[in-house]
C-alpha cells in the first residue's frame, strides 16, 4: 500500500514541524518519497496531519465485562476519535497479571482491533496490593507499564519495591492515587455541591496524599512514575515541585478534568460520576496551567466504559466512569488551543510525542521518516454534535452528549493504512 | 393558587413568593381537622403512591392521612434496602407504577437524589419524603410553618440547629426554607458533624451550645444516629450527651418565650432530655399535627403535567 496525501499541513512536535508539504506512507512507514505511483492519494488541502494520537489510560474491559467494551468496539471508537495507540489498563477479568492474559489480548488487538493496543500490567498479583507481580515475565510478555488502576497501591513499601524492582526494565509505574480511607463511600468532589446535593464527599486530599506519597517513593528510588488522571490544584503544585527537584515523575490529566466542575453533577447525572471525581473552578485552572507549563505531560481519556443499565440509577449505586476516546481530540481543540491555553503544537505534543517518550514508544509518535506510519488528519472546520447515536464505543456513558464541537479527525491511519474516515 | 412545579424535590429551588404561598394554603386544610367531616374532594380520583426503601411509619402515615383527607386513593409500596441492590431498577419500579396511572409519587430512600432520578424519568408528581443526606422539604415546610404559626413571622427570628448537620436532610431544608425568608440561621455541633461549607449557605456555626443557645428564639434539635459514633464522628454517646443534650439546664439559659423542635422520632436521653420534650416550649406535637396541614397544602399546590420525557423538573 502506498499513500500519498498532498498538501497538508503538517503539524509534528517531535520535530517543530508546521508546513504544508506532501506526505508519503509505503509499507507501512512513513517515507520522503514513493518508489511507485501512489494505490491512492487523499487531497489534503485546509487539513492537518499529525502524528497518531496515543492514549496511555483506557479500559477496553475485555477480557471479563464484554458487555461494557470490548477490543473490538473499543479501538473502533478509539480510532474514530483520532486514536491510533492505546494503552489498556490491567483491571480486567481475569487482571492483567499473567502472560497468558497480555497474549489474549495482543492477539485479540491482531485479529479485530483497528489501532494498536499496548497491555499494561499489575504491578501486584491479582491486583490485590499485597505482592509484587511477574513483571519481568509481562515485560517480555509486551507491557508498556505497570499499574494497579482503579485502586492506589496502597502499601507504601510494596510501593517501593514496585518503583524499584520495574526500575532495570525501564517501565513506569502508573499511580492511581488514592487514600481508600480518605475516599470512602464518596461519589463526588467534597465541597460545596456536594453538601447541598447530600453526597458524600472525596476531598482532594485523598489524591494528594497519595500524589506526595508517590514522588516521594520515586525520590527515594529513583523509579520511573507516572501519575494518573491528575485532577486537583494541589496534585499539579506537587508535581510541579517534584520536576524542579529532578524526580522522575511525569503526570496526565483527563480531558474532563480541564473542561467541567463538580457543577454539573447537580441534577444526579451518573455520567458526571468518575474517580477521582470532577472537581471545582480552580482546579480546572490549574490543570490548565500545568498543562501551559509543562507540569502536565499528557492527555489520556481514562475511557471508562459501563453499560446504561449500571449508569441509569441510584446515584450512590452507580460505577465511577465515563467513556472518552470519541470526543478527546475535540475537547483538546475546542477548550485548549481555541482558547490559546496551548499552541496546536504544545497541544500534539501531549497526545503524541510525549507519551511515546515517557513510555519508550520507538518509532511512534513521530512523522519523520521512517517512523511507523501512525497518523491522524484534523480538520479544523468540522463542525458536529456529538449525539448519543453517533457514539460506537459499545457503552454511552458521557457528560458530553448534546455538545457542539468545531474540530476534530476526519481520518485515522494506522500503520500505514486507512482505519477510520469520515 | 401554585407552586408552578410539577415535583417538589428540595426547597433550595423554591423562592420566597413560594413559601409565601404555602404558608397561606396551609391554614384553611387545618381548620378541617376541627370538622366531623375532615375530608375536601380536592382530589378525587387521583392515585397517591408512597415509594418507601426507608422505613418512616410517621412520614408515611403522615403523607396517607393528608392525601386521605383529600380524597385520593392511597397506595403503600415498601421496598427493603436489600432488594435495592439487587433487585429492580428504581426507573424499572417509577415506569410501573406510571402504567398503574399513578399521579403522584411519594419518595423515601437512603440515596440522595432518588427523587430527581425519578422526576427526570417520569410524568407523574415526584415528592420528596427525606432523600439521604438532601433534603426533607416537607418537614422544612412544617417546621417553617409552625413557627410562623407560633411566632407570627420568619423574618428576623433566630434559629439554631443542634446536631448531626452533616447527615440531616432535614437541617438543609430548614436552612434553604429559613435564610430564604430572612431568618437567621445557626447550627451547633461537634466539628465533625458540621460540613466546612455551611457558612457559604449564610448560616452562623457554634460548636459550644451553651453560648449558641443564649440567642435562639428556636432550637430545633435533631436526631442523633448512633452509628455515627462507629464511624469515629464522635467518640461516645456519653460525651455527645454531655455536649449536645438539650437539657433543663441548658434551655434555662435561652430566651424566655423560646421553642423547642424536633423533628422526631426523638432518642429521649440523648439529643433531648425527656423533661424538655414534654416541656411547655416543646411544640413537636404540633408540628407533627401542622405536617398533615403542610402535605395536603403541597399536593394540592403541585399541578402534575404531561410534561416530556426527560424533562428537567427544575
Ligand atoms: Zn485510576
Ligand atoms: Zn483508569
Amino acid at each position: 500500500m502506498r499513500l500519498q496525501i498532498k498538501n497538508i499541513r503538517i503539524v509534528d512536535p517531535s520535530q517543530n514541524k508546521d508546513s504544508v508539504e506532501d506526505l508519503f506512507i509505503e509499507n507501512g512507514k512513513i517515507v520522503s518519497n514513493l518508489t511507485d505511483a501512489a494505490n491512492r492519494i487523499v487531497d489534503g488541502r485546509g487539513k492537518i496531519a499529525v502524528p497518531g494520537l496515543i492514549d496511555v489510560h483506557a479500559h477496553l474491559r475485555e477480557p471479563g465485562h464484554e458487555g461494557k467494551e470490548t477490543i473490538k468496539t473499543g479501538t473502533r471508537a478509539a480510532a474514530k476519535g483520532g486514536i491510533t495507540t492505546v494503552f489498556c489498563m490491567p483491571n480486567t477479568k481475569p487482571v492483567i497479571d499473567n502472560a497468558p492474559t497480555v497474549e489474549f489480548i495482543l492477539l485479540k488487538a491482531q485479529k479485530e482491533g483497528a489501532i494498536n493496543v499496548f497491555p499494561i500490567g499489575c504491578a501486584t498479583k491479582g491486583s490485590n496490593g499485597e505482592e509484587l507481580s511477574e513483571i519481568g515475565v509481562l515485560k517480555k510478555a509486551g507491557i508498556v507499564a505497570i499499574s494497579d488502576d482503579g485502586l492506589p497501591v496502597s502499601n507504601s513499601q510494596i510501593m517501593r519495591r514496585t518503583l524499584e524492582y520495574t526500575k532495570m526494565f525501564k517501565l513506569p509505574v502508573i499511580s492511581h492515587s488514592e487514600d481508600k480511607e480518605l475516599s470512602r463511600n464518596g461519589v463526588m468532589n467534597e465541597g460545596r455541591n456536594s453538601m447541598i446535593l447530600g453526597l458524600r464527599g472525596i476531598p482532594r486530599q485523598a489524591e494528594e496524599v497519595m500524589v506526595s506519597r508517590d514522588i516521594m517513593l520515586a525520590e527515594l528510588t529513583r523509579g520511573y512514575l507516572h501519575i494518573a488522571h491528575v485532577s486537583t490544584q494541589g496534585s499539579v503544585e506537587l508535581v510541579r515541585q517534584a520536576k524542579k527537584k529532578g524526580i522522575n515523575v511525569t503526570a496526565e490529566t483527563c480531558p474532563h478534568y480541564f473542561t467541567l466542575t463538580d457543577d454539573v453533577v447537580k441534577v444526579y447525572d451518573a455520567n458526571t460520576k468518575m474517580n477521582p471525581p470532577l472537581r471545582e473552578k480552580r482546579d480546572v485552572e490549574a490543570i490548565k496551567a500545568g498543562l501551559a507549563d509543562g507540569t502536565i505531560d499528557c492527555i489520556a481519556t481514562d475511557h471508562a466504559p459501563h453499560t446504561q443499565e449500571e449508569k441509569n440509577r441510584e446515584f450512590d449505586l452507580t460505577p465511577f466512569g465515563i467513556i472518552g476516546f470519541e470526543t478527546m481530540l475535540s475537547l483538546i481543540l475546542n477548550e485548549l488551543v481555541a482558547s490559546k491555553i496551548l499552541s496546536l503544537n504544545e497541544a500534539i505534543a501531549k497526545i503524541t510525542v510525549n507519551p511515546a517518550k515517557i513510555f519508550n514508544l520507538e518509532d511512534r509518535g513521530s512523522l519523520k521518516t521512517g517512523s511507523i506510519a501512525d497518523i491522524t488528519i484534523i480538520d479544523m472546520e468540522y463542525s458536529y454534535e456529538f449525539t448519543k447515536e453517533s457514539i460506537i464505543s459499545k457503552s454511552k456513558n458521557s457528560p458530553f452528549i448534546g455538545r457542539k464541537f468545531t474540530g476534530g479527525a476526519v481520518m485515522t491511519i494506522v500503520g500505514g493504512n486507512i482505519v477510520y474516515e469520515r | 393558587m401554585s407552586l408552578n412545579r410539577k415535583d417538589l424535590l428540595g426547597l433550595e429551588h423554591l423562592d420566597k413568593k413560594d413559601f409565601q404561598t404555602v404558608l397561606d394554603s396551609v391554614k384553611p386544610f387545618k381548620s378541617l381537622f376541627t370538622r366531623s367531616v375532615k375530608k375536601a374532594p380536592t382530589l378525587i380520583g387521583k392515585t397517591v403512591v408512597t415509594l418507601f426503601y426507608e422505613p418512616s411509619t410517621r412520614t408515611r402515615t403522615s403523607f396517607e392521612i393528608a392525601a386521605k383527607r383529600l380524597s385520593a386513593d392511597v397506595v403503600n409500596i415498601s421496598v427493603s434496602a436489600s432488594s435495592v441492590v439487587k433487585g429492580e431498577s428504581l426507573i424499572d419500579t417509577g415506569k410501573t407504577l406510571e402504567a398503574m396511572k399513578a399521579d403522584y409519587i411519594i419518595i423515601r430512600h437512603s440515596m440522595a437524589g432518588t427523587p430527581d432520578i425519578l422526576a427526570r424519568n417520569l410524568s407523574a408528581s415526584i415528592i420528596n419524603a427525606g432523600d439521604g443526606f438532601h433534603e426533607h422539604p416537607t418537614q422544612g415546610l412544617l417546621d417553617l410553618y409552625t413557627m410562623y404559626e407560633k411566632k407570627k413571622r420568619i423574618e428576623g427570628l433566630k434559629i439554631l440547629l443542634v446536631g448531626d448537620i452533616l447527615h440531616s436532610r432535614v437541617a438543609k431544608s430548614n436552612i434553604w426554607a429559613l435564610t430564604k425568608m430572612g431568618a437567621e440561621v445557626a447550627v451547633a455541633g461537634p466539628p465533625t458533624l458540621i460540613p466546612p461549607q455551611i457558612e457559604g449557605l449564610g448560616v452562623k456555626v457554634h460548636y459550644n451550645l451553651d453560648e449558641a443557645i443564649k440567642e435562639a428564639d428556636v432550637v430545633n434539635i435533631l436526631r442523633i444516629q448512633l452509628e455515627r459514633q462507629q464511624e469515629n464522628l464522635f467518640p461516645s454517646v456519653h460525651e455527645y450527651v454531655e455536649l449536645y443534650q438539650l437539657t433543663k439546664e441548658r434551655l434555662a439559659k435561652a430566651k424566655s418565650g423560646v421553642m423547642v423542635m424536633h423533628p422526631g422520632p426523638m432518642n429521649r436521653g440523648i439529643e433531648i432530655s425527656s423533661d424538655v420534650a414534654d416541656s411547655q416550649n416543646a411544640v413537636i406535637n404540633e408540628q407533627v399535627t401542622n405536617g398533615i396541614a403542610v402535605r395536603m397544602a403541597v399536593l394540592y399546590l403541585l399541578k402534575p403535567t404531561k410534561v416530556k420525557k426527560n424533562a428537567s423538573s427544575n
